[in-house]
């Protein structure tokens, strides 16, 4: 068992260097396409969920119950499995792609769907009054001013969605966190198990980090040039509807 | 030019219009006043679909509204102002009035702006083209939205409750950009509570109560001698 400090599995770690780079990249990409995917699915099911029509909506909740209120390992697995007893197992990464996609969707849904809620009534009737149809009202005058609204929270579930790569580990995945366990439990590498997480948690740092910071200062800006808004905007504007 | 046939709307199990029968001709100045809650605004919001009927039938320059054909006559016929004003924040003055052109009416962006000066002037907002709509007072971002539903350059104008929203020291400018309005060959039809607008342009007055029309007629014959009761207390009231 060799401890945080002891030279040689340092030296193990960056001898067998190449391995947590190869993790590294497994992750990212795995992570870069199901990113991809979150984000189309997330689209188009938070705007289901916006649409007004009841049939989309429910199809929109329980896609996004489904995926919340289960835990992704079984989601992983279940989709892993079934294609795997089906015959048609499309490999270890694809499965991760998609089925880390399809989780972080459900989340991406809810993210869209709270930002063009955050719009206000007026600008749709607006919008409406004026003659444009619902693509071009999402595409001109809604969107733009949801878009500020979504992306705080976007970026942090991509975060989340880097981090749930490591779940890649219950089927035998290549990702970062699978390659830190095959080396410290590995035959001829084992042993270093401390430095071998501390590098594999300093690269998910390296990487998350600086996503996280962007998406507070985001936050935080957003919500002082809101107070900007409101503080304009408490002028003349008592309302008597009917 | 906007006839509204045995329109009915319920909300869940309330009724705000009951049978409303109404016409509209080319170029008439319509006034709808009546009580809060009274399907003023309701009325107003099913001539261009806002609300669709629950029962009944729309028809626009004769053409009957439906949900298929509401977006392209509206883009052609028919254009509204709100009493929250519902400028788009995220985009100039100039953007607000250009962006429906451009897109919807399929005119270059020298053309659009040409029209949105013209408006701004009209409306006598020249100096605001490139400023943000937040950054304007009540009174001069209704204009700017009146601005901006005559760059659609359509038959119809609908305003619902146009003054509602604003401070009492800017209720004049706008009345008075839409008095000016009044003298132009548009369809108008406003909910007001702004009686002294109404008595000045109105060609006819129609009062409304509990989702009905209860009374029609001409400013002269509404405000002088009204023969519902309902109209004297209403009037009772609102005129100092």
């Amino acid at each position: 068992m060799s401890g945080i400090i002891s030279a040689r599995a340092w030296g193990k770690v960056w001898a067998y260097r190449s391995t947590f780079l190869l993790g590294l990249l497994n992750t990212v990409e795995t992570a870069i396409f199901a990113i991809l995917l979150a984000l189309v699915l997330g689209v188009i099911f938070g705007l289901m969920a916006t649409s007004g029509k009841k049939i989309l909506q429910v199809i929109s909740r329980v896609y996004v119950e489904i995926m919340q209120n289960t835990p992704i390992l079984l989601q992983l697995c279940f989709f892993y499995y079934a294609l795997a007893f089906s015959g048609h197992s499309i490999g270890i990464l694809p499965t991760g792609i998609v089925a880390l996609g399809v989780y972080t969707g459900a989340y991406m849904a809810e993210v869209v769907r709270a930002g063009i809620e955050a719009v206000p009534k007026g600008q749709f009737e607006a919008a409406m009054s004026q003659g444009f149809t619902y693509v071009e009202r999402m595409y001109y005058i809604i969107l733009p001013q949801s878009i500020k609204i979504i992306l705080p929270p976007m970026v942090n579930q991509i975060v989340n969605l880097i981090k749930n790569t490591s779940c890649l580990y219950i089927i035998g995945g290549a990702d970062l966190i699978s390659l830190t366990y095959s080396f410290v439990t590995g035959e001829n590498t084992g042993g270093a198990y401390a430095p071998a997480y501390l590098v594999s948690g300093l690269l998910f740092f390296i990487i998350c980090y600086p996503l996280s910071k962007t998406a507070s200062v985001w936050e935080i800006h957003l919500k002082k040039r809101d107070q900007r808004v409101l503080f304009q905007r408490t002028e003349g504007t008592v309302t008597d509807n009917e | 030019m906007i006839r509204l046939e045995n329109v009915c709307k319920n909300f869940g199990d309330l009724q705000v219009l009951k049978n409303v029968n109404l016409e509209v001709k080319e170029g008439e100045k319509l006034v709808i006043i009546g009580p809060s809650g009274s399907g003023k605004s309701t009325t107003v919001r099913c001539m261009n679909f806002l609300e669709e009927p629950t029962s009944g039938h729309v028809y626009i320059d004769g053409q009957k509204l439906t949900h298929a054909n509401k977006t392209k006559i509206i883009r052609e016929s028919i254009s509204m102002v709100f009493q929250q004003f519902n400028l788009y924040p995220h985009m100039t003055v100039l953007k607000n009035l250009t962006i429906a052109p451009m897109k919807l009416h399929h005119k270059s962006k020298k053309e659009a702006e040409d029209l949105a000066y013209h408006y701004l002037d009209v409306v006598g907002l020249r100096d605001k083209a490139h400023v943000y709509p937040t950054t304007l007072s009540g009174g001069q971002q209704q204009r700017i939205a009146i601005a901006r539903a005559l760059c659609a350059q359509t038959k119809i104008i609908l305003f619902d409750e146009p003054t509602s929203a604003l401070d009492p020291e800017t209720i004049q400018e706008v009345l008075d950009v839409m008095i000016k309005l009044a003298k132009e060959n548009i369809t108008m039809v406003v909910v007001t509570h702004e009686m002294g607008f109404a008595r000045q342009v109105a060609d006819r007055v129609v009062f409304m109560a509990d989702g009905q029309i209860i009374e029609e007629g001409t400013p002269d014959h509404f405000f002088e001698n009204p023969s519902n009761e309902r109209v004297k207390q209403f009037l009772g009231k609102i005129i100092r």
